[in-house]
């Protein structure tokens, strides 16, 4: 298995979430064991295309019970034989070896997973101009040390933020910044400008206007309703990613 | 059931619901970090190669980067 590996280094290992929920895409070989029309397995790629019910395989690193997978799309690529090229994209933790075998289960011959690549996970995309293999991240970690040139480490390494480019934004005040790094939810009054398409209970990233991550939290209230609000709690804060004191302390502690 | 539309689909816009300034003496923009903290705020989209495990990957960059923690995003195993 090759492909797209998000690797999170000391602090940024907190938007993992994020990347798990961004969803990914695969190109697999999936290898059928009879002999199929290329229309028929067309057709039965196009059933898959739906939120799929998936049991996760014996050697899982989950909970092995039903759970419900959306498969945002199925394309057929090519087919040679026995073997079919197929595209997916999906939801991340849907297993594409048990896709691939349920696939087989409805055209009626059966198949199996012949080799799979990920060709995204969220955000990050193979083949694009970030792309790094453990060989560039080693010779360009070597020329950074020794030439102190920075841009030597920018080529391997990039930021955090990056990572949750499909996450929903929230831009809020620098005034509000430091009472989420220390836990606070986030109301109203401290939202300068957000993204469309929250809904209540969206996952969103707290961003500063110089655009640095300081919390991922979920949207307690939709965009519409945020847009239209004096006060109250907007978003729950669930993972704080920016350290304490980035910001000044503008917020008053109990006492009178 | 409908198609679902991928999160690389959707298309968001900003909206504006307050207008304000960021003090430039506070924090930085991500792409304006020093080295140190660009590391220790840094992702690597990885071209894993066939063979070893995601695990065995982030170990060996692990220690490429001589970090302490590394953690990587949706293991990508036979098991896919």
């Amino acid at each position: 298995m090759t492909g797209v590996l998000p690797i999170t280094l000391e602090e940024s290992r907190k938007i993992v979430q994020a990347l798990l929920y961004s969803g990914k895409e695969y190109v697999c070989v999936m290898k059928l064991h009879g002999d199929i029309s290329q229309d028929k397995v067309k057709a039965a790629l196009e059933e898959f295309e739906d939120t799929i019910y998936q049991r996760p395989p014996l050697r899982a690193s989950v909970k092995r019970q039903l759970r419900t997978r959306k498969i945002y799309y199925l394309d057929f690529l090519e087919m040679d034989g026995r073997n079919v090229l197929f595209k997916v994209g999906c939801e991340g933790g849907t297993y594409i070896r048990k896709l691939c075998y349920d696939i087989g289960e409805v055209l009626g011959c059966g198949a199996h997973m012949q080799e799979l690549r990920r060709t995204r996970a969220g955000p990050f995309v193979e083949n694009s101009g970030d792309s790094v293999t453990l060989h560039d991240v080693a010779y360009w970690f070597t020329e950074w040390r020794e030439q102190k040139d920075d841009e030597f480490l920018k080529k391997i390494i990039q930021p955090m933020e990056n990572a949750l480019a499909l996450v929903p934004k929230i831009y809020i005040r620098d005034s509000a910044v430091d009472a989420i790094c220390h836990g606070a939810n986030l109301t109203a009054p401290g939202v300068l400008s957000l993204e469309t398409e929250i809904e209540k209970g969206s996952l969103v990233a707290i961003l500063t206007l110089k655009g640095e991550a300081v919390a991922l939290a979920k949207a307690l209230v939709s965009t519409k309703e945020i847009l239209d609000m004096e006060h109250g709690m907007v978003a729950e804060t669930k993972r704080v990613l920016m350290p304490r004191g980035t910001y000044p302390k503008c917020w008053k502690s109990g006492e009178t | 059931m409908a198609r679902s539309i991928a999160p690389w689909e959707i298309k968001r816009q900003l909206m504006v619901k307050a207008e304000g300034k960021t003090d430039p003496r506070y924090g930085c923009k991500p792409e304006e970090r020093q080295a140190k903290d660009h590391i220790r705020y840094g992702v690597i989209n990885l071209d894993k190669p066939a063979g070893p495990t995601s695990h065995e990957v982030a170990a060996w960059v692990k220690r490429i980067l001589k970090l302490e923690h590394v953690g990587h995003g949706g293991t990508l195993e036979a098991n896919a």
